[in-house]
């Protein structure tokens, strides 16, 4: 595999409704800031760009089959290759890593992925309906489908399991929002503490609408290159830009149906799933007592896809300790809940420390005021974009959205593009980004890497 | 043949129609003017009729209309599935069918509020994953018998009893769960 650069990106401006623009405008709105940032013109770029990858969710939404390829001719990069690539909630990041691969195999130097989702050509409630086609229609979508149900039922079983809390959860709500405060990308910036989170209007208990993300219209936008590539856009701007390359990537599966995730033993887990992070002897003993206690893997509460993306990553990039050797993390927070089994996923804590872990302080940022008493310093900052619960989630873009607020964070330039300095992590070098579909059926997780 | 041809535009027409109302459409004379123009949104309704087989798992609905709750069994590695599958998740190997337990437990649950465009006007309802003695993975119902608006994690662990649609719609409802007691 060759070495990969990222080295530009573009985010459209994210709202529930962009009638202004059909999907194709979003994406070149999310392209213009690619080209801007390069300082380069487009026939200029295009010229360069040898492939795309282009991703989108769903074609209930889109109305409109085939609609990559509009991208594709929108842009003017006709008729070089592309192909489009779906996998629910996880699009973006699937997205990401088939443009990683088009140059790490050497197919192409300079390749463009980008992503759209158009939400707004339906009411919520309809839009809920298309979503949880993405659940089994024969056994799950009958029953009462609603993906904010499901999300619902696995943070209960993590309530049992764990003594987790829905004041834990909320403090996720608060921080993501209140960074998106200074996020000018964001859908939805707000100051709330934990009782707005508690108050607002229950969706699916214990879930509130503050808990949970919205829908959106946007398009994201990232360029990949080899060190080749790298060189022609060096000669082609006069420009040194600024070196982040792909350290590794890893991905993960699960069962489509939640109800057919398996429950595993305390053996079977340390041969499949266990990080080496939990390797140690007093990990041991620490995931020992929970087993005794009647603990199960991965349940209905644990997401083993994000796991494997996370153990797949961590093993090609040489990880040991995430908690540690990563800087910050761009994760799918479609809900609180999910943000809170995603810290246990990635080894960020241990399984069943996900909700005391969140009201730490550890994930929250050191420059922004939360208005919250937080135990513990900022330790690895968990979406300190907003991530999608305040950013928005045009779906197949979202993953796409990540590695661009990624990108910013390692090439230490969130003050350029955000007009301020607050959500910039202090000497970013390692950055991962995790991107989700269903109720945890594919997962990815990407590492991205400030070169010395 | 002139006739004709103006014929098939007017029908053509009327199908775009549908749903569209739009008056005073604003055009400035300048026409580099025009990207200053608001969008124009139109309403373009779908609706379709899925004709959907359940295939290899339609003995379960069959089960169902006959009150019997099937789950299957992997024939290799012996895994049992209260959601039938005729391929193991766990080894790829074939399952064959078997009766479950008439008794379940509460695993996890959630009260919906709101819901999908075709369930809100069953809200609040309350979606349970349902466990069984001796198999391996759970089955998703619904719960009825206890106060939605009261949710309590205490109903984890529940002891349930089944009850079955008088008249079967050949859906995963089919089959509802109660407190046993
Ligand atoms: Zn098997």
């Amino acid at each position: 595999m060759r070495k990969v650069y990222v080295v530009a990106g573009g985010v459209s401006k994210f709202a529930k409704a962009r009638p202004d623009k059909t999907f194709t405008g979003l994406v070149r709105e999310a392209y213009q800031e690619i080209l801007d940032d390069l300082d380069m013109e487009a026939p200029q770029l295009n010229e360069l760009i040898d492939s795309s990858v282009t991703s989108y969710f769903s074609d209930h939404f889109q109305r409109q089959l085939m609609a990559g390829i509009m991208g594709q001719d929108y842009l003017g990069l006709i008729p070089k290759p592309s192909h489009r690539v779906e996998g629910g909630g996880a699009t973006g990041g699937i997205c990401f890593q088939e443009a990683y691969k088009e140059v790490a195999s050497g197919d192409a130097d300079i390749t463009l992925a980008f992503g759209f989702e158009y939400m707004s050509h339906v009411a919520t409630w309809k839009g809920n309906e298309f979503i949880a086609l993405a659940s089994d229609v024969s056994f799950d979508y009958p029953v009462g489908g609603f993906y904010s149900g499901y999300y619902a039922m696995m943070v209960v079983r993590h309530m049992k399991e764990f003594g987790t809390t829905p004041e834990q959860m909320a403090h996720v709500s608060v921080k993501n929002h209140r960074n998106a405060y200074y996020n000018p990308y964001s859908q939805k910036p707000m100051k709330i503490g934990i009782q707005d989170v508690r108050n607002a209007p229950m969706v699916a208990w214990p879930l509130t609408r503050l808990d949970i993300c919205t829908m959106s219209d946007g398009a994201a936008a990232l360029l990949l290159v080899s060190e080749e590539g790298l060189e022609k856009l060096e000669k082609a701007t006069g420009k040194t830009l600024p070196k982040v390359y792909v350290r590794a990537i890893g991905r993960g599966t699960d069962a489509m149906r939640l109800a057919d995730r398996p429950h595993q033993t305390f053996d079977e887990f340390y041969k499949f799933n266990a990080l080496e992070s939990e390797k140690t002897s007093e990990a041991k003993a620490y995931y020992k007592e929970l087993f005794e206690k009647g603990f199960k893997y991965p349940g209905v509460h644990s997401f083993r896809a994000g796991r494997m993306a996370s153990k797949q990553a961590y093993e090609r990039a040489g990880i040991t300790d995430p908690a540690k050797e990563i800087d910050f993390v761009e994760l799918h927070d479609a809900y609180t809940s999910s943000e809170i089994q995603t810290y246990e996923d990635m080894g960020l804590c241990y399984y069943g420390q996900g909700g005391p872990f969140a009201a730490s302080g550890k994930a929250f940022l050191p420059n922004v005021e939360y208005g919250l008493t937080l135990p513990e310093k900022s330790q690895v900052p968990v979406n300190p974009s907003g991530g999608l619960i305040a950013c928005g989630h045009p779906v197949g873009a979202s993953g796409l959205m990540q590695g661009v607020f990624a990108l910013w964070q390692l090439q230490h330039s969130i003050e350029k593009h955000f007009n301020n300095n607050k959500l910039q992590v202090p000497n970013a070098k390692t950055g991962a980004i995790h991107s989700h579909a269903g109720t945890g059926t594919y997962v990815t997780v990407s590492i991205l890497q400030r070169e010395d | 043949m002139d006739d004709k041809k103006k014929d098939i535009k007017m029908r053509v027409n009327e199908g775009l129609d549908q749903g569209t109302v739009l008056f005073n459409v604003p055009f400035p004379k300048d026409l580099q003017k025009l990207d200053e123009m608001a969008p124009i949104i139109i309403k373009q309704p779908y609706q379709i009729d899925y004709i959907h087989s359940y295939g290899q798992d339609s003995p379960f609905f069959a089960g169902l209309a006959n009150k019997v709750f099937l789950g299957t069994k992997c024939t290799k590695c012996g895994k049992v599935f209260p959601t039938p599958r005729k391929s193991c998740a766990v080894c790829g190997s074939p399952c064959e069918w078997l009766e479950m337990p008439k008794e379940a437990r509460l695993h996890s649950f959630t009260v919906c509020h709101f819901g999908s465009e075709s369930f809100l006007k069953e809200t609040p309802y309350i979606l349970a994953l349902i466990e069984f003695d001796g198999a391996d993975t759970l089955f998703l119902g619904r719960l009825v018998g206890v106060d939605p608006l009261k949710p309590s994690l205490d109903w984890i662990g529940m002891k349930l009893k089944m009850k079955f649609r008088r008249l079967s719609q050949f859906s995963p409802t089919d089959v509802y769960f109660l407190p046993a007691d």
